[in-house]
């Protein structure tokens, strides 16, 4: 069992959690042409080792957090709260990370 | 070209296409006196393919040794006359997953670039035996998709229809014939997820995955292709925004054109030559039962329930699933696998209730945003991927083997593999995909 330590509840079983994806820059769609958007919407880091990701914990508070974790040993560092959930985030864009639930697998 | 390898009788020895190498080397052919004269003699059989010192230089480099890369190498060597070709992995043949898939062969795809993809697949497999002299043990007991809902039914008659408009054979049938065809499945409405309908493919079925990696192994080694086990990558060369060979930890090899030929490891291989991929990569989880007498024939597959089950020739089932909820490159197999996949088993057979597992793993997955491969040439000059195969990348081993060997001996991109080039993600060009490709297997 891995378990996720959500901010606001503690530690729980990753099955109560989904799995929303990379955080990453989302360009200004005003400024941004079509090929650098869809790059942002599909490229992926995916890498073998620690990543900085959205979570959300669907079947508990049902909040966005954002945890570092190992993909290689699943094991979890840090987490926090979404930049834009932060007192002090005066930036204005979404949680990060990507479409949710487009990955083909149980939906959690 | 040569004449593919067909054979004349299974007995028959006496001329054989998969002729002498560079090597002058002519390989062991098998043949049923052969098996017999074995029996009675108890000697060896000889190796199937051999071990080469790493020359510096090659003018084709495959990085991975699994049924995509040995088969690229296979058909360059046999349909172009390329046999200066190495084939690298990081572990032995068939570590990866041409080991860890289901072994379950289809075509019965709902757009109609990946039917015809496909078909073209399940066609070299029907042919694989006798084209290697390996015997690959292709059953093609028939495959079965099942609908448990008005939408899944409407996908499946859409796929039927496509399918048969490109000559596959599909057809979608009802809960009567599907308990012909399955005795043990229960069909009652009484159930929570009632069955309604199934899309049935009969030239579906399941092969000896480990068989066909060996037998394009031997194949590619009989035409003088280096096979280089316990070879990992560690870098590419790029200079002028071309590929000018691969570093690995036995030693660097200088090389015109390398082919990325991994799955799981196919986001770090690219990264080492510069091209960033729209790939995340998801661990497959699969399991195995004690083996039992022969009671189920076609391959079952339900999307609803996330769950496929075939039976082996050596009597054990065989379940998948969907990928894990979440990315990671770690094959640990996981309880919430278990437990999910044994309710979603007893919900379509109840009277499993008392089989036994033997055994659970689990298997990378690098799955693209459209559930279609990767295929083609990148930005870098002779830097090639067969990628990007989610979960559906052993049954189209052959095809992608022929056509990525035509686009590295012609220069030009198959017709069949067009529409998976790595610029459609730039163009917008996605092929939807995801209604055949998610958990059908």
């Amino acid at each position: 069992m891995i378990l996720l330590p959500c901010p606001y509840c503690g530690p729980r079983n990753v099955s109560e959690f989904r799995y929303v994806g990379e955080v990453s820059e989302r360009p200004d769609p005003n400024k941004t042409g079509v090929e650098e958007w869809r790059a942002s919407l599909y490229a992926r880091d995916n890498p073998a080792g620690w990543t900085t990701e959205t979570w959300f914990h669907s079947a508990g508070c049902r909040q966005h957090f954002v945890a570092e974790r190992h993909t290689v040993t699943n094991e979890v560092r840090a987490m926090r709260l979404p930049e834009a959930q932060l007192p002090q985030g005066q930036e204005d864009r979404a949680t990060g990370g990507n479409v949710a639930g487009d990955s083909g697998g149980a939906s959690y | 070209m040569r004449k593919p390898g067909a054979i004349e009788s299974i007995f028959g020895a006496a001329t054989s296409s998969i002729g002498y190498g560079r090597n002058g080397h002519k390989p062991y052919r098998y043949s049923a006196f052969d098996l017999l004269r074995h029996g009675f003699s108890q000697a060896d059989w000889p190796r199937a393919w051999r071990e080469h010192e790493l020359n510096s230089s090659y003018d084709v480099v495959i990085v991975g040794g699994g049924v995509h890369g040995l088969a690229a190498a296979y058909y360059l060597a046999r349909n172009h006359s390329i046999t200066n070709v190495a084939v690298l992995d990081k572990g032995y043949v068939g570590s990866g997953g041409s080991g860890r898939n289901t072994a379950i062969i289809r075509s019965n795809y709902l757009t109609p670039e990946g039917i015809r993809f496909y078909n073209r697949s399940v066609k070299l497999y029907e042919t694989l035996s006798a084209d290697l002299n390996f015997n690959a043990m292709f059953a093609q007991r028939g495959h079965l998709t099942l609908a448990h809902n008005d939408s899944s039914l409407r996908t499946m008659r859409w796929r039927a229809e496509v399918n048969k408009l490109e000559g596959v054979d599909s057809e979608v049938i009802g809960p009567g014939e599907i308990k012909k065809l399955v005795p043990f499945m229960d069909t009652s409405e009484d159930v929570r997820y009632p069955i309604l309908g199934a899309l049935y493919h009969p030239p579906g079925g399941i092969i000896r995955h480990d068989a066909v990696v060996w037998g394009y192994a031997r194949g590619a080694d009989a035409h003088g292709v280096h096979i280089h086990q316990n070879t990992e990558v560690t870098g590419i060369e790029v200079d002028g925004g071309k590929v000018r060979g691969v570093r690995t930890k036995k030693g660097d090899i200088a090389a015109g054109v390398v082919l990325n030929c991994t799955a799981g490891w196919s986001t770090l291989i690219s990264e080492m030559a510069g091209v960033k991929m729209p790939v995340s990569t998801f661990p497959l989880q699969a399991a195995v039962t004690e083996p039992v007498r022969p009671f189920l024939d076609p391959v079952i597959v339900s999307g609803t329930l996330h769950v496929y089950v075939s039976q082996t020739d050596r009597g054990e089932l065989v379940f998948g699933a969907s990928v894990d909820p979440f990315t990671s490159y770690s094959m640990r197999g996981s309880l919430e696998f278990t437990e999910g996949l044994a309710g979603h088993v007893l919900e379509l057979m109840p009277s499993l209730a008392k089989m036994r597992l033997l055994r659970q793993w689990a298997g990378l997955c690098d799955m693209t945003p459209d559930f279609s491969p990767i295929m083609g040439t990148t930005s870098v000059t002779g830097f090639l991927l067969d990628v990007g195969w989610g979960t559906y990348g052993f049954k189209a081993g052959p095809v992608s083997g022929e056509t990525m060997a035509e686009l590295v001996a012609t220069g030009r991109t198959p017709k069949l593999i067009a529409p998976f080039g790595l610029g459609r993600f730039e163009s917008g060009d996605l092929l939807g995909e995801k209604g055949a490709a998610a958990v059908g297997h």
